[in-house]
């Protein structure tokens, strides 16, 4: 991923910055600036997310893409955030940990490289919650 | 608009063609096509060609043009247009070329699909597949394709109970076909353990749950009903076209393990043709992963949501079952060239509905249908096929 597509999104990968339509009162995570249900009569503004979810689905990737930053397996989710919305995200777990209905929570960590001299991505992952 | 017919079919034998060129593929299916149509390149009035990742796979676009000129059609400047969907690709370039002749803006139009996977390696092959899903908020966290679909499997398993063993006979079922089947990557059958001892590639899906790279091409030409004959003793009607969209990131989904594009685009195609699931004698439809089979028959009509496992387990969906599923081998024993899978689902219908599926030909066939996913369900294509 290239600097500047990275970079404009940082406030959103770095801090869990959303959105949320003001007319519906619907958040969206990943943030959308068109809100399905009102369309024009929408009006979106940004939403700091709590940070707090349920896990939906998962899976463990045993091969992992090119560039991530886990070594070896990892969990992969989705999960419900409290405010509503559903997004994919890592969760730092055992594997054999991670069951559907777990409470996780947001923590600031590594995500990747680009190439051994790139720039390092560094995004949000979920752990459980205590 | 007009009857559409499909008038003839080509396909290359799919597979990890080293010593074969993106080009060589397209103009093989191509010519394959024409011979079987009896035609001549000078009859053709336009191409649509699906391609999903040219640019990616072999650092080249405008395959639109490539094609034509590769074909022999660029001295007559026939409109050539590249469809791209993701793996949805072929189903949505046939789709095309089925509306240009349905509404009489051209007559005899070939629909192809053609993609060569392997002149990169696997890791990058891997990325560019992922570009089929949400590369921002779901390939850049780390989801791979076979992970999206795996989190599909542990949902549905989650919610309907189906057992590990259940899943692995779509892909028991698929190598049994493909063995049948001369153009298959894989003709080799395999058995439940086959599938249960193979690499864990993302929990719960194992390497012989997925579909592998592979090169391939595939052509298929429409031409007005009313013209077929000239043509062809056995056209093809295209009973029904249609195609349905949903959000590009499965996390966005209503329902992680329904596909609500492929049960709208189902719906759609079924009341285009005025038909139900009860008369469809065989379908093609889209088993990039195991669980894409479970959950494409369940959303099409074909059985209870949550039952697809038993049914598949009890031999429903093989040849001579009550419903036949892929009897190309699919996706996972046929192969998956992602831009030209559409077209040979066409293929196989239309061999099927021919009376020319050699040993996995089901007997009587009259209507068929074909399933082509984009991505996790972002793009469906469905088509209906009947005989004359």
């Amino acid at each position: 991923m290239t600097v500047a597509r990275f970079w404009r999104k940082i406030p959103q990968r770095y801090n869990l910055i959303g959105t949320k339509c003001t007319t519906c009162g619907r958040h969206f995570f990943p943030p959308r600036t068109f809100c399905p249900d009102c369309r024009r009569n929408g009006k979106i503004v940004d939403h700091q997310f709590a940070g707090f979810g349920t896990i939906v689905t998962y899976t463990v990737i045993q091969t992992e893409p090119d560039h991530f930053a886990s070594p070896g397996p990892y969990v992969l989710a989705i999960i419900k955030l409290d405010e509503g919305p559903q997004m994919t995200t890592q969760i730092i777990c055992d594997p054999k940990e991670a069951k559907i209905g777990m409470r996780v929570r947001s923590v600031f960590r590594k995500i990747g490289t680009d190439g051994e001299s790139g720039i390092i991505h560094y995004g949000t992952k979920f752990v459980p919650v205590e | 608009m007009r009857d559409v017919a499909v008038i003839g079919i080509g396909c290359t034998r799919f597979g990890e063609h080293w010593n074969r060129s993106f080009r060589d593929m397209f103009v093989e299916a191509g010519a394959l096509a024409l011979e079987d149509a009896k035609l001549s390149g000078e009859k053709i009035d336009a191409m649509y060609v699906g391609n999903m990742s040219a640019g990616r796979f072999i650092e080249q676009e405008h395959i639109g043009a490539l094609i034509a000129d590769y074909s022999g059609m660029a001295t007559r400047h026939i409109p050539a247009t590249r469809v791209e969907a993701a793996c949805a690709s072929g189903g949505l370039a046939f789709r095309q070329a089925v509306i240009a002749v349905a509404s009489g803006m051209e007559d005899i139009v070939v629909a192809a699909g053609v993609e060569k996977m392997t002149d990169v390696e696997p890791g990058a092959s891997t990325d560019a597949l992922t570009g089929a899903a949400d590369r921002e908020w779901e390939g850049f966290v780390g989801a791979t394709f076979p992970g999206l679909y795996a989190m599909i499997a542990t949902d549905y398993i989650h919610k309907y109970h189906m057992t590990r063993e259940q899943l692995a006979q779509v892909a028991v079922k698929n190598h049994y076909n493909g063995a049948r089947n001369p153009i298959a990557q894989f003709q080799q059958e395999i058995t439940l353990s086959t599938v249960m001892k193979s690499t864990m590639v993302a929990e719960p899906l194992r390497l012989f749950d997925c579909s592998p790279i592979t090169d391939g091409a595939a052509a298929v030409i429409v031409a007005p009903l009313d013209r077929a004959r000239e043509f062809t003793d056995t056209p093809i009607k295209v009973l029904a076209t249609a195609q349905a969209s949903d959000s590009i990131a499965l996390h966005d989904r209503r329902d992680i393990s329904t596909m609500d594009a492929t049960v709208a685009a189902g719906q759609r195609a079924f009341k285009m043709a005025k038909l139900t699931h009860k008369d469809i004698n065989m379908v093609e439809v889209h088993d990039c992963f195991s669980i894409a089979e479970i959950c494409a028959i369940e959303d099409l009509g074909f059985c209870k949501k949550g039952t697809a496992g038993k049914f598949t387990e009890d031999g429903e969906t093989a040849l001579g079952g009550k419903i036949p599923v892929n009897t190309s081998g699919g996706l996972k024993a046929c192969g998956h060239p992602v831009g030209a899978t559409g077209i040979k689902q066409v293929y196989e219908i239309v061999q099927q509905l021919r009376g020319e599926a050699g040993k996995r030909q089901i007997e009587n066939a009259k209507i068929g249908m074909t399933h082509n996913v984009g991505g996790t369900g972002a793009t469906v294509a469905v088509h209906i096929l009947g005989r004359v």
